[in-house]
């Protein structure tokens, strides 16, 4: 491929000429013969489909099997201690389905029932206290929708282009409808010291733990101990029956099977704050406590997993952008490499901390094209390359990578995964 | 009725809090007394920890590197170990104690886990082969990468520059690429696709 340019110096290659080439297909042409799955009378037009107490609660249809979770094996030392990766290049709107919304343990998905399940908060309270699930249910509840997105999403894509498809490189997310208890109502219950220098340490009940520390600003603000999901309890996989749900901060702190709050008067400075989930930059100190999720987008069709099946012609780009510091205000997609940007549609806006879905449609030449979305969130900050956050990180950061991901779309509309200039 | 007046829960047991309440502050706040040395604690090693993390702490296959790695955080490909990088060693005290071995986490006495965090730090070259830890010396053991972290500085360090509009036409000269995917998925046949 030459590259692509600028149109003060390769004009003809983008622009009116390109719309026009398209446009020239004109009216629709009729088939050679006649269809026959319209003139033959088939079978579920004949015979009866199965009934209603054939399935209480269905899977989707075998022919959809191709949207499911996958793992990369290499990645991790164990199955036990990893992570699995959302089909977003095959879903669509913003809620993720949570039969394949990705998974990411480190000791296990474990099995806890509401009967055994226990919820402790201690430390700088007046009244340390347990509940039990049913105690929970009886708090006022809330609803919201907010994504959960792994810290290390992206991750894998520092030091280059390394896997090739939107699951593997940005499906460490997951977008759902929570209702649970507002984190501060638990605080005041138990008569908690919430002056602005006192800090929350919240754990799970697996045997990882995945202790974490939270400052008090945050967890009176919107933290909500949640015990539905997308109308349903929470599934097995993602901490049934409570988990924590901290908008906009990294997945990580959205600790599954919640068992304990402390109230401290400092960080406990966890595995999960000091080994993991700190950020080394160039010069080898690390940045530590980086918890929210900057602005981010992707393209999800066309991506490598998307190829564009019908030829040149009407083409929709559909993607998924989101913030940790709030709404998604736009979204901008280049079809050169970054040299020209024109703005997206917004397919639904957002709620704040949660995923948006934009569109752009195009009547595409069949040229090829190098694909980039550029999300801007209602704080004006506007989506970085990878160059400019390698200019500030270097690349052994491991977590919140960010950056524009690149597809080049070829001839035959077949998408991979690349770096630009 | 307003928040902290439901009455719901009940007042935890003392006995509940010190079965649950086990996490250790850098302070060494949380620490139960007891104390442990490093031949006991190579020999406790030996037996629950070396077949994932290896006789000298070295790593085996992808199971974490815990010693070595000094001076290679700059570097192309750092080597982040409890020598190399943590802290403080009250985070390698708790996590023993609350998360490993993996599989049988929770097993570990209160000795026992002096004993083997005396050995992660003999196999860092952090302190001699006579060394005994215990809750009295705990807060004297220097970490080597302590003044390592700062904290998340991006309000200063990036948001500033690129909250800004963004060019819209003739951002730059050209767009080349430059690196492809290393590892290639098949495009999904109809039906589902093999993965990596």
């Amino acid at each position: 491929m030459d590259g692509f340019f600028k149109p003060s110096r390769r004009a003809f290659l983008r622009g009116g000429a390109a719309m026009a080439a398209g446009g020239a297909a004109g009216a629709v042409a009729a088939e050679s013969a006649p269809d026959p799955l319209i003139t033959e009378l088939q079978d579920w037009a004949s015979y009866t489909g199965v009934g209603v107490d054939e399935v209480p609660y269905g899977m989707p249809i075998e022919f959809e099997s191709h949207v499911v979770r996958r793992n990369v094996e290499w990645l991790t030392a164990s199955p036990i201690s990893s992570i699995n990766f959302t089909p977003i290049h095959a879903l669509e709107g913003t809620i993720t389905p949570q039969g394949c919304a990705f998974e990411r343990h480190h000791s296990g998905a474990i099995s806890l029932r509401k009967e055994d399940y226990r919820l402790m908060i201690n430390g700088l309270v007046e009244r340390p206290l347990v509940f039990s699930y049913a105690d929970l249910e009886r708090f006022p509840r809330e609803t919201h929708v907010y994504f959960c997105e792994c810290a290390a999403n992206t991750g894998m894509e520092w030091a280059g282009a390394q896997l090739n498809g939107a699951q593997f490189t940005h499906g460490m997310i997951h977008n759902m409808e929570y209702t649970g208890i507002p984190l501060r109502a638990l605080l005041r219950e138990a008569g908690a010291d919430m002056s602005s220098d006192k800090w929350v340490y919240v754990e799970g009940a697996d045997a990882s733990s995945n202790g974490r520390s939270i400052p008090m600003e945050k967890a009176l603000d919107d933290v909500l101990v949640a015990f539905k999901a997308n109308g349903e309890a929470l599934r097995l996989e993602h901490g049934y029956p409570v988990r924590l749900v901290v908008p906009g901060w990294e997945g990580n702190m959205w600790v599954k099977w919640l068992r304990r709050i402390e109230v401290l008067d400092r960080a406990v400075e966890s595995r999960e704050e000091t080994s993991k989930y700190t950020d080394v930059l160039e010069d080898g100190t690390a940045r530590k406590w980086t918890w929210v999720m900057d602005a981010k987008s992707v393209i999800t069709s066309p991506s490598p997993q998307m190829p564009i099946p019908h030829g040149p012609g009407p083409l929709v780009i559909s993607g998924l952008a989101w913030s940790g510091h709030g709404r998604i205000a736009r979204v901008d997609v280049s079809r050169d490499g970054g040299i020209t940007w024109e703005a997206a549609r917004l397919g639904r806006q957002g709620d704040s901390k949660a995923l948006t879905r934009f569109y752009l449609d195009i009547d595409w030449d069949g040229a090829p094209m190098l694909l980039q979305a550029r999300a801007m969130d209602e704080t004006g900050y506007v989506q970085p390359t990878k160059e400019q956050l390698r200019e500030v990180r270097g690349e052994n950061s491991v977590y919140h990578n960010n950056c524009i991901q690149t597809w080049y779309v070829n001839a035959e509309g077949i998408a991979e995964n690349v770096e630009t200039s | 009725l307003p928040d902290g007046a439901f009455g719901l829960g009940r007042e935890a047991h003392p006995e509940e809090i010190a079965a649950w309440d086990v996490d250790v502050l850098p302070d060494g706040r949380g620490l139960p007394p007891g104390a442990g040395d490093v031949e006991t604690g190579e020999e406790l090693f030996a037996e629950s920890c070396a077949s994932c993390h290896g006789d000298f702490a070295e790593g085996v296959g992808n199971w974490p590197v815990l010693a070595g790695g000094f001076d290679t955080l700059d570097r192309e490909d750092p080597v982040k170990t409890v020598g190399s990088y943590w802290p403080y060693l009250s985070t390698a005290w708790d996590y023993i104690h609350r998360s490993m071995p993996f599989g049988e986490a929770g097993t570990l006495s209160a000795d026992d886990t002096y004993a083997i965090v005396a050995y992660i730090l003999y196999s860092n070259d952090l302190v001699d082969d006579d060394f005994e830890l215990s809750d009295a010396n705990f807060a004297q053991v220097e970490m080597h990468n302590s003044d390592g972290f700062i904290v998340d500085d991006r309000p200063e360090t990036e948001y500033p520059a690129w909250r800004a509009e963004p060019c819209m036409q003739e951002c730059k000269d050209e767009a080349r690429i430059t690196m492809r995917s290393v590892f290639l998925v098949g495009t999904p046949p109809e039906g589902g696709s093999e993965s990596i």
